[in-house]
């Protein structure tokens, strides 16, 4: 069995620092008419189908401050469990739904997306992962973005078989990926993300 | 062999992330990472298609001037002051490959070291025609080019006095969410990069290396702009030729 040895180094990151809105949400920083919009505000049209809802919870650092200038980003599968669909293609070509999604925090380190529920996925022995959207946040202070998931408190069943959760032994560390159902006319999941502290959040290097 | 994987195929598992090579969470001279830097290992796992696979942005339309830092803010018909520059690079990944297609943004400080964001508050003047962002897809070799002035450098609050050497910021996407990174680009020959805290987050002073763009008098525009070559490196599909589906994920 071969074991291919990477050539180049990838590049080393650097924090986003705090004007990273600048850059990722220009027209929400107050710089208008170089985009149109910015990228990954919009994830659902009138025509996307699946089951709309929000996800929100707040980013907090170890002091128990909210981080306000964080940016993040989550990616998911659609509501039958599919990836990759062609993010802004022609208008022909426009899937409903992209999969990916951008916001800034706000003062009180609040983020917000607007989506729809994602199917279960095939995890890595084929069986299906409980369905989950992988999350990346990026602020000043944030060395290297840092990877995580968000799964759902009423997917209890497929919760208890993710092969993800049941790498993380302790209990109350795998509560910190499980965002809280609340009901609304557009069904509601929250979720505090802990960058540090005793409710810190379970990160990736997948 | 059945079902192989083609180079650059986006199902194929990634190289693990070199964390030494990676700059850690918490870097006491970075006095921000205190209490933003998690304090438990991560959990490390094999991808799943929810890392291996990410948004594409190859058919995105752009605006013709996305790519023009000079230009895209303009709001009297005017350009933007300072020196002006063709910042330009290839974006590849760990095994060499251009990676065609993806999305790379840049955001900068202006001429005199001022960001055009609210939360900024040093003296120098904002530049009227200057917005400060900009974004490119890369062609088929993996090339990106802008347009820009060059940053200025500016003090910042950390310790006493510091200063950020001249510096643009990177966000770049790759084929897979797992190859998402932001980065800093720093300017061939400032003595300012080897003081900066920020810089001295990544361990290997061949990782700064790669941070820092070459003056490339070849691509210079006569008599308008030089030109600066910043690579990109992401990271790479583990999977080969050689390995098949059923074995390599
Ligand atoms: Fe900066």
């Amino acid at each position: 069995m071969l074991h291919p040895v990477p050539t180049l180094k990838e590049t080393p990151s650097q924090t986003a620092g705090p004007y990273v809105h600048i850059g990722m949400t220009p027209n929400w920083a107050g710089i208008r008419g170089v985009y149109d919009a910015d990228p990954g505000a919009t994830m659902v049209s009138a025509d996307t189908p699946g089951t709309r809802i929000i996800l929100s919870g707040r980013i907090i650092d170890g002091a128990g401050v909210p981080v306000s200038d964080a940016v993040v980003e989550i990616w998911q599968a659609d509501g039958n469990g599919s990836y990759g669909r062609p993010v802004g293609s022609s208008a022909e070509a426009r899937p409903a739904f992209t999969g990916w999604g951008r916001q800034p925090a706000n003062g009180e380190g609040e983020f917000r997306f607007e989506t729809i529920k994602p199917g279960p996925v095939p995890g890595p022995d084929g069986r299906p992962m409980a369905p989950h959207v992988a999350v990346w946040i990026v602020a000043r202070g944030i060395n290297i973005g840092l990877q995580t998931r968000i799964y759902f408190a009423d997917e209890e069943a497929a919760n208890a078989r993710d092969f993800v959760l049941n790498r993380i032994p302790d209990p109350k560390r795998r509560a910190t990926l499980i965002a809280r159902k609340e009901e609304g006319d557009v069904p509601q999941y929250r979720l505090d993300i802990h960058l540090q502290g005793d409710s810190e959040t379970v990160f990736f290097d997948m | 062999m059945n079902d192989i994987i083609l180079p650059g195929d986006d199902q194929g598992a990634l190289f693990a992330r070199d964390r030494s090579w990676q700059p850690p969470a918490y870097t006491p001279g970075y006095k921000s990472t205190t209490f933003r830097a998690p304090r438990h290992a991560l959990l490390s796992l094999p991808g799943t298609a929810s890392e291996l696979t990410g948004p594409t942005f190859g058919d995105m339309p752009l605006n013709p001037l996305d790519n023009d830092l000079i230009r895209n803010y303009s709001q009297d018909g005017g350009e933007a002051i300072g020196q002006r520059l063709i910042v330009y690079g290839q974006v590849l990944d760990e095994n060499a490959r251009p990676v065609p297609g993806t999305l790379v943004e840049f955001w900068q400080a202006n001429a005199g070291g001022r960001y055009r964001h609210k939360r900024e508050g040093y003296l120098a003047p904002l530049d009227p025609n200057f917005g400060g962002c900009g974004r490119a897809i890369t062609d088929a070799n993996g090339f990106y080019h802008f347009r820009t002035v060059k940053p200025g450098a500016y003090p910042w609050p950390n310790g006493a006095n510091d200063w950020r050497p001249a510096h643009i910021h990177f966000s770049i996407f790759g084929h897979a969410f797992a190859q998402r990174l932001i980065t800093q680009m720093y300017f061939e020959g400032d003595p300012m990069i080897w003081q900066c805290p920020i810089v001295g987050s990544v361990p290997d002073k061949a990782g700064i290396t790669q941070l820092i763009a070459k003056l490339d008098r070849h691509n210079t525009t006569p008599m308008d702009a030089l030109a600066y070559r910043f690579d990109i490196v992401l990271r790479g599909r583990r999977s080969t030729l050689f390995e098949n589906k059923l074995e390599g994920n």
